[in-house]
């Protein structure tokens, strides 16, 4: 492996981060902008932070956010699991191509496609918008993200495990929550991060679906912004990318560490 | 305590007309779509029998270990243990447990979790699977390692806990799919004896699957010899290896050198069969009834055929002359390749009782091979 740095690297390299990263630095640097002007630096302060908290639509709309996440996420995680296991387990099942594919569809569809149909069918049978049609819209939406997470992992699964709990006596049931929910539950749980994250920054499928009272933070956000950018606006963007960045930094350190204990575990195992 | 052998000897329910089968398999079919796994099996499986299926792969022995722990049910026949009737009792309701090839351990669990699983789905009072555990811990000698995850133990202390787990509800028939098929020799061989030892102490039926003969002669009371999903010969592994009833169980088994003639003459508990190619003369007991003229066939395993640069007293039977082909040393015995006029090689095996040899059989020496006539046995199927 080459490990000098030529020159063309660097760069690259630099460019490379540069393009990814630097209209958010940008974007965090100004939310410490003393100036009510976005692009004008006139010293650090933390008022936009303080004034964001004191704004009621931002903060209700980050608890509407939070609320559809977590209700969507978690039902679409229950949903996406079952859907996984029929697809792994029956697979002699007639039919089954089709229905494979009618999982994957959504992932690629385009979303404005998915927000109109969403939002025709609940004009069509009368259901009055607001926040549970949008909890509805993206537990539909991010289901399909969770059987896909779930169903990479079911492939690898091994299924002497579940015939060895029956075999010791335990029912289907007992077997399903003790033995292979616990082994899977990692990926469940991605699954569930997954479909978490969709939810809390997707604005075109909630914009279709969303009614007078529940406004998601990004849909705030968006609406704010054709009225003009302010720092309050790069305040709560900051704020998102910080719990992100936090979250899958823990994500990450947890997941090296399990790693790193396996290796050292299996190789004290093969000494012994 | 009284040793193994001596319970051995006398083991044998097989002949007995009175004993009642533990486990009584009766023309089962398995069929899978258009392939047929198990096609009309009837088998009889005593109580604390050891007793071994042995089969290439794919010839259906383990369908059928899988139709006695119930994960897969008989397309036809039906499968009585212990005087039950298993159609249609699911895995967890029947009195038999499994030990699995990949052992199947809960990853999520230490080892006292997974020998305590079983347990605890009989809703044993928490003392009592304590005390269970730390039997079985003991039984296959890991009480160090009880909380120990299963990633953190090598592969033979897995198969210990594996081997403990499905001994631990004490059901009346142990399960085993090719218990030791991921040990390496050395253990393999150590483990062989154990498990014996541990079938003798609890008292269980044991049915293993094995594709590895060795295995499932050092083990059995007897061998199930399966191809196709039909079983060839059912027998002590002496029996099958001595006396093979068909040309495949004869092959399949040890070391053979295989003859196709006809018979040539019947009389005096005798036959002689000749081998047209080589202008071989065979003479050997009558096992079984033959007619002249019939086509039979000759098995001979390779350590009783003689070999030697003399000529036998008798050449113009069981004898053949050759060049030395090939030399195979295993230490404890070799095995002279032997290549006649024809073309055809013969094996013969001979022990090496003593350290050096004056003159020692060499390459291109000429030899005499030749055998007597209870050496090897008549087959007509």
């Amino acid at each position: 492996m080459n490990t000098t740095w030529s020159r063309f690297n660097i760069v690259s390299l630099v460019l490379g981060f540069a393009f990814l990263y630097l209209p958010i630095v940008l974007l965090v640097v100004y939310s410490f902008n003393e100036s009510r002007l976005v692009t004008v630096w006139a010293g650090f302060s933390t008022k936009w932070y303080v004034s964001l908290f004191n704004n009621q639509p931002f903060i209700d709309a980050a608890w509407v956010t939070i609320r559809v996440g977590l209700i969507s996420a978690t039902v679409a995680t229950v949903l996406g699991t079952l859907g996984a296991l029929a697809m792994t387990r029956y697979t002699r099942f007639r039919g089954r191509l089709l229905f494979s594919a009618m999982i994957y569809a959504p992932l690629v569809m385009p979303e404005v496609i998915t927000g109109l149909s969403m939002l025709l069918l609940f004009v069509a049978i009368g259901f009055d918008r607001g926040i549970w049609t949008m909890v509805l819209a993206h537990i539909t939406f991010s289901m399909c993200f969770v059987a896909v997470v779930v169903q990479s992992r079911l492939v690898t699964f091994d299924r002497s495990l579940e015939e060895a709990a029956m075999d010791l006596g335990a029912t289907p049931v007992t077997t399903f929550f003790r033995i292979t929910l616990p082994v899977i539950l990692p990926a469940v749980v991605s699954g569930w991060m997954l479909a978490f994250t969709l939810s809390i920054d997707d604005l075109v499928i909630s914009s279709f679906t969303s009614g007078p009272g529940a406004t998601t933070l990004p849909m705030r956000i968006y609406s704010q912004v054709r009225l003009g950018v302010t720092p309050e606006i790069n305040a709560a963007c900051t704020i998102l990318i910080a719990i992100v960045a936090v979250g899958v930094i823990i994500a990450s350190i947890a997941n090296k560490r399990r790693e790193v204990q396996k290796a050292r575990d299996e190789q004290a195992a093969a000494r012994n | 305590m009284k040793s193994l052998g001596s319970f051995r000897r006398k083991f044998a329910p097989w002949n007995d007309p009175e004993a009642k089968p533990f486990i009584a398999i009766e023309n089962v079919t398995k069929k899978f779509a258009d392939f047929t796994a198990v096609d009309d099996l009837s088998l009889n499986i005593y109580n604390r029998e050891f007793f071994a299926l042995l089969g290439a792969s794919g010839c259906g022995k383990s369908t059928l270990l899988r139709m006695l722990a119930g994960f897969e049910e008989p397309t036809a026949g039906r499968i009585q243990i212990d005087g039950q009737d298993m159609r249609g009792i699911p895995p967890y309701k029947r009195p038999v447990n499994m030990m699995f090839q990949s052992y199947a351990l809960f990853p999520h669990m230490t080892v006292e979790g997974n020998i305590a699983f079983g347990l605890k789905q009989d809703g044993m009072q928490k003392g009592d699977i304590e005390a269970r555990v730390a039997e079985m811990l003991k039984l296959v000698k890991l009480e160090r390692f009880a909380k120990r995850k299963p990633h953190q133990l090598s592969g033979g202390q897995r198969q210990r806990v594996a081997l403990a787990r499905a001994v631990a509800k004490r059901p009346k028939v142990l399960l085993l799919d090719e218990p030791l098929g991921a040990l390496d020799k050395k253990l393999r061989e150590e483990t062989q004896f154990e498990l014996m030892d541990l079938q003798m102490k609890l008292g269980l039926t044991f049915v293993v699957v094995t594709h590895d003969q060795e295995e499932a002669m050092t083990m059995a009371d007897r061998i199930a010899v399966m191809d196709k999903g039909k079983v060839m010969q059912v027998a002590t592994p002496a029996e099958v290896y001595e006396a093979p009833n068909s040309k495949f169980v004869a092959d399949f088994i040890g070391n053979v050198n295989m003859f196709e003639g006809t018979t040539a003459a019947v009389g005096n508990g005798k036959i002689d069969i000749a081998v047209a190619p080589e202008n071989l003369t065979i003479r050997t007991e009558a096992s079984r009834s033959c007619t002249i003229g019939q086509p039979v066939g000759f098995a001979i395993r390779p350590e009783k055929i003689r070999i030697s640069r003399k000529q036998p007293a008798d050449s113009s039977i069981n004898s053949a002359y050759g060049e030395m082909w090939d030399i195979a040393y295993f230490g404890d015995m070799t095995v002279f390749h032997v290549k006649l006029e024809s073309g055809r090689i013969i094996k013969a095996a001979s022990l090496n009782a003593v350290r050096t040899v004056e003159e020692p059989l060499g390459y291109d020496d000429m030899v005499w091979v030749n055998f007597d006539t209870d050496a090897g046995i008549v087959l007509t199927a």
